[in-house]
């Protein structure tokens, strides 16, 4: 083989691997991404039922209902518009209510918010900076504990 | 007292470190022995500044001094002694500090032990280690500085988050920024080499062992993170595609490829830009690293505090040395000589295809991390999670597995891939058997699940074989077999035992991801549940008080068939400061797997919420991590590699500028 031969072997190869690589990323994020919106968001783009994307805002005060069997249902509230959800596990440690939180699932036609994953930050005073920004955008007051600089985990 | 004279050799270190920046770079530029001969002294003396820095801060810490206003925010006076230390880098400060401090001491360890070294390297890689001190003591004075006082100063502290006061916590960050600027000497020494437009074999002699240390403790480092979120969060799960995880992974990556490729250049010669090029991208991974946690600009599990300035300092930093690095590299990487030819089909052939793959899925990584970061400047908000790294990284994680347990098979130069596969008949086999054993026991999880097992039996008989081949097991006497073993560099131990470790965390991660059994329930004192052949019954919940927490034990008997195998106790912890709830698992380990119980909240209508995992051969992922730990410190203790080892650097020394 001569090194013209080899040098395009090695190119070869390494087109091929990049042009896989690309094509997964391109599939991937074109179906595996998960969008962030505020209860406020669901109201205004009307998102469709059944896709899948991360609902953000408060717990409000006095919604956390226990159902049967490891069931919850809470309301999600960026204190301009609600969201009833759903959800069954068990809460994270920092799961309160007037608290922050992230909730993944999908809204089902009759609008209720069924969660598979519930996250909390772990830190009492923290909010996910995603609802922090989304919150005051829209307007809402938030405490000193919003912007409050947390301690690392990392 | 002792906090000024702290903060009086931190900005004298800064000082030391702009002198040891400046005076043997242009030393090595005019070729003066004396002007040069400055950085040794002067690493050894940054390092010792730095290190009074840091203990005057963890004396703060031990003696809870409320007058220092980092010790106030994150240290209180009941804490355990182990956290009050591993308080000192529980914060951003603090951590700041360890890095520096760590950063200093390769600097003093490549002046200690770089007594071979030719001059001007020295002088230069010493120089630019430097620079890097300078821009970060510049970033703890400037916005991080942990030796602020405070007036009056308050009673007691705030306390530790109590999910970091935990034994693998408190050795994670050191071991995690070691790994990370570990790779800083990579950084430099290519740095000093395209300064200087010379680079032979013996540069890579000198690179790999400082790689391999980084390599190591970056392992180590991700493997107890991984190790601390399985058992202290409580979901069970060892790795999350969280941005702070991928921040730290990536650089593991990058490491990995730049491990390699310096064999080869060590080797045969070859690849010499490449290698240069990746050390670069290396340490600019690791210092994006620390952007990305320290910044605020992404949204994780775990963050550091949230300050714009920080995040724009350290952007700042790490644009200069990426950008400086990849600027230097484009205009002299030309001069670099190519050498060393070789077929595709060789052992460079297969570690120019480790590199490919590695560095692609390092690639697929950083755009799953960053894309959110891109989109949300667009106002568009967006997660990307395990989906995505499930389509692209694993996928070609596949092909490198594959033509894993090949290369080390392969001879340098040419070979045949038939002669390897030969010699991989067995673990072919043994994959085989696997796989039929997996579909034949098993008819739930996923389809692929016995081909990924299978995968990872692969890459563990297959290491296994290189090193039966090279002891001729079989085809000579046994006493010659043994012989031939013990004459076997330790290296090529190290190589077996590392590629071992990969297959076992392979094994590992398939079976805990396909075939974890979950059970969420709620449970009354005397109810009964089964899982994975357990039978857990539950005896109620009793109070209990720990140093500066108090928590709720769940009581939990496991049988197995009648008869008692432990009794498991997960617990709720509320901690008096910061007042914050934590979730302690009940874990029984088994060689089978683990099982995993969390103690839920406490229902209205009596009962706890209780949830329960098995989690197959889980223990195979760290087992596997740190196998591969060790086989970096076999293969570092190997004599040709060993730090300093005499013989080699002359020949460096008088090797002709290319």
């Amino acid at each position: 083989m001569t090194r013209k031969q080899r040098r395009g072997v090695l190119i070869g190869v390494s087109v091929g691997v990049l042009m896989v690589a690309v094509g997964l990323v391109l599939y991937a994020l074109r179906d595996s991404i998960v969008f962030f919106h505020t209860p406020s968001d669901i109201a205004e783009k009307h998102i469709p039922s059944g896709e899948r994307f991360r609902l953000g805002g408060l717990v409000e005060k006095g919604s956390v209902k226990r159902g049967e069997g490891a069931k919850v249902s809470f309301v999600v509230t960026d204190t301009l518009k609600d969201i009833p959800v759903t959800y069954e596990g068990v809460l994270p440690d920092l799961f309160r209510e007037g608290q922050g939180v992230v909730a993944e699932g999908k809204l089902t036609p009759s609008g209720v918010f069924v969660a598979d994953t519930v996250l909390a930050k772990h830190d009492a005073t923290y909010m996910p900076p995603e609802v922090a920004k989304a919150l005051q955008a829209k307007g809402v007051k938030l405490g000193k504990g919003a912007t409050h600089p947390g301690s690392m985990t990392q | 007292m002792i906090i000024e004279l702290g903060h009086f050799a931190l900005v004298l270190a800064l000082l030391v470190a702009i002198l040891q920046m400046v005076v043997p770079a242009w030393g090595a530029h005019v070729r003066d022995r004396r002007l040069m001969a400055m950085a040794e002294p002067a690493a050894l003396c940054q390092f010792g500044l730095l290190l009074v820095a840091f203990l005057a801060l963890m004396n703060a810490y031990v003696t809870s001094d409320f007058s220092v206003a980092n010790v106030v925010a994150n240290s209180h006076s009941t804490k355990p002694l182990l956290y009050r230390i591993s308080g000192v880098w529980g914060n951003h400060e603090g951590s700041m500090l360890l890095w520096v401090l760590i950063l200093s001491l390769f600097g003093a360890a490549v002046a200690a032990f770089g007594r071979n070294l030719p001059d001007t390297l020295k002088a230069n890689v010493l120089a630019v280690q430097a620079s890097i001190a300078v821009a970060f003591c510049l970033f703890i004075l400037l916005t991080s500085n942990p030796f602020l006082r405070i007036d009056p100063p308050p009673a007691d502290g705030n306390g530790l988050n109590p999910i970091l006061q935990d034994p693998a916590l408190a050795f994670h960050p050191p071991m995690l920024y070691t790994g990370y600027v570990g790779f800083s000497i990579a950084y430099s020494f290519a740095i000093a080499a395209l300064i200087e437009g010379r680079l032979d074999a013996a540069w890579a002699r000198w690179v790999r062992p400082w790689t391999l240390a980084a390599w190591m403790c970056l392992t180590l480092g991700i493997a107890m993170g991984s190790w601390w979120s399985y058992y202290e969060l409580g979901w069970g799960g060892f790795w999350f595609w969280d941005p702070v995880e991928n921040a730290s992974f990536m650089p593991w990556l990058a490491g990995t490829a730049l491990l390699h490729s310096a064999l080869v250049m060590e080797k045969r010669d070859a690849l010499k830009v490449w290698t240069i090029l990746l050390a670069i991208l290396t340490f600019s991974l690791s210092l994006m690293g620390t952007f990305l946690v320290r910044s605020g600009v992404l949204t994780s599990v775990h963050a550091f505090a949230v300050d714009p300035r920080r995040g724009v300092f350290i952007l700042a930093i790490m644009t200069l040395f990426t950008g400086g690095g990849l600027a230097l590299f484009a205009l002299r990487a030309r001069d670099l000589r190519q050498g060393g030819l070789f077929a595709p089909i060789s052992r460079e052939g297969s570690l120019v295809l480790n590199n490919i793959l590695l560095t692609t899925a390092c690639a697929t990584v950083l755009v799953g991390t960053l894309y959110p970061l891109v989109l949300q400047a667009l106002g568009i908000k967006i997660s990307v999670g395990p989906p995505y790294f499930n389509l692209t990284f694993v996928p070609l994680m596949v092909p490198l597995l594959l033509a894993l347990p090949f290369g080390p098979l392969l001879a340098w130069k040419r070979s045949d891939v038939l002669g390897a596969a030969q010699r991989l008949m067995f673990a072919a086999l043994l994959a085989a058997v696997v796989l039929a054993l997996d579909f034949a026991v098993f008819h739930r999880g996923p389809v692929l699940a016995p081909f990924g097992l299978a995968l990872g039996a692969f890459v563990m008989a297959g290491a296994v074989s290189d090193l039966v081949y090279r002891a001729r097991l079989g085809n000579v006497p046994l006493a010659e077999t043994w012989r031939r073993l013990k004459s076997q560099p330790r290296s090529a131990f190290g190589t077996t035992l590392a590629h071992f470790g990969v297959g076992l965390l392979v094994v590992g991660v398939v079976a805990t991801s396909a075939y974890r059994e979950e059970r969420i329930l709620v449970m009354k004192p005397g109810d009964e549940v089964s899982i994975a052949g357990y039978k857990l019954a539950f005896r109620g919940v009793a109070p209990a008080t720990g140093p500066n927490y108090r928590a709720e034990v769940g009581l939990f008997d496991v049988t197995r068939g009648g008869a008692p195998v432990t009794k498991l106790e997960p617990s709720k912890r509320i901690y008096d400061a910061p007042p914050q709830p934590t979730t302690e698992a009940g874990i029984h380990v088994s060689w089978r797997g683990d099982l995993y119980v969390v103690l839920g909240d406490a229902q209205k209508g009596g009962g706890y919420a209780v949830r329960l995992y098995f989690n197959p051969l889980v223990r195979f992922i760290w087992l596997g991590a740190l196998i591969m730990f060790i086989g970096g410190g076999v293969s570092l203790s190997d004599r040709r590699l060993r730090v300093g080892a005499p013989g080699r650097a002359r020949r460096f020394a008088a090797a002709p500028a290319e």
